[in-house]
């Protein structure tokens, strides 16, 4: 592999780019490559490889080529340091995702309460911006609160990420709809939201909600829901 | 958590600082598994040309041999396909109930 791919897929990476590594298995070349401009006879693997997380190996002309997906790391933005936050946040981070709580009261986004987590105390539309979901975030509010969760919509509805929800009543989220839509978004941006969030598995407690939101980023990541 | 992501992360940026600081580098990569095998297809080992490495291929029972092969390869082998049938006790001793078989490339960053 030459020096100057082994730095591109290193900046990919920090760049949190969707790309794979391309090695002929005969040591003639190695490249970085995307789902769109892999060579045509690498394309399908190229794509499987990304999709199932794991390196694969393409035949093509006689030879063969493994293609290794290099994929940004699973994020959780949880806006709203509520109780159910606490499960959540514990729950996606054995999971695998790397969790942020997002909330300005500061009365509530304590060390003590979510210990180990990361805590951001901006307001969450400044918060969202910074943090800037790509195709591997989920985003989901938990205040109940518009002024807390509004905002954070409007930001996270302008990003790629790959899961945009919000915890309330199927009342209370026509509403939110509405307000958004009164805010700019067309039928299609309101179509990505999750509302009320969670799969229909009968939660009752905090840590029950937790599961079935937890169990619908999934789905939704692995392209399942 | 500790998970194959992080893990290549570090090795490919051992490997470039090598690169940088003028060392001969070489990366090892695993590119099949049959049966129960410690690490999985992509798993990554950085060499350089004092036999200093970062990452995993195995549990630890093919390094020495993958190593041993990374260094040909800076010297000026060309890039090579190493295959490794893991015996029972072998298997045991990184703590798998059988045995496995697991293919890595190897090849040097020029």
């Amino acid at each position: 592999m030459k020096a100057a791919v082994l730095a591109e897929l290193i900046a990919a990476r920090a760049a949190h780019r969707v790309v794979a590594l391309a090695t002929w298995l005969d040591g003639s070349d190695a490249r970085v490559v995307t789902v769109d401009d892999a060579p045509p006879a690498l394309a399908a693997t190229v794509a499987q490889a990304l999709r199932e997380e794991r390196a694969l190996v393409a035949e093509v002309d006689g030879g063969e080529v493994l293609i290794e997906p290099h994929l940004p790391p699973t994020r959780l933005i949880l806006v709203g340091a509520v109780h159910i936050a606490e499960p959540l946040a514990a729950m996606a981070a054995l999971a695998g995702f790397a969790v942020t709580i997002v909330d300005p009261r500061r009365a509530w986004a304590t060390a003590a309460r979510f210990p180990g987590q990361t805590l951001d105390g901006r307001w969450p539309d400044d918060a969202i911006a910074a943090l800037a979901p790509d195709l591997r975030t989920a985003v989901v509010t938990l205040t109940h609160d518009p002024k807390l969760d509004d905002p954070a919509l409007i930001a996270a509805l302008r990003t790629p990420a790959f899961y945009v929800g919000c915890l309330g009543s199927q009342k209370t989220h026509a509403a939110r709809r509405a307000r958004l839509a009164a805010a700019g978004f067309d039928d299609a941006a309101l179509a990505r939201l999750r509302g009320p969030v969670g799969l229909r598995i009968g939660a009752r407690s905090p840590a029950e909600i937790a599961v079935s939101i937890l169990g619908e980023i999934i789905a939704s990541l692995r392209g399942a829901a | 958590m500790a998970d194959a992501t992080h893990d290549t992360g570090a090795v490919l940026a051992q490997a470039a600082a090598w690169k940088a600081a003028g060392k001969g580098v070489a990366i090892a990569t695993v590119v099949r598994t049959w049966g129960s095998s410690p690490r999985p297809a992509g798993s990554k080992l950085a060499v350089d040309d004092t036999g200093a490495f970062v990452g995993s291929v195995s549990g630890g029972c093919i390094e020495a041999a993958v190593i041993t092969a990374a260094l040909d390869v800076i010297a000026g082998a060309p890039a090579q396909r190493l295959g490794f049938g893991v015996s029972d006790a072998a298997a045991w001793e990184v703590g798998l109930a059988c045995g496995g078989k697991v293919e890595v490339f190897v090849e040097a960053v020029t």
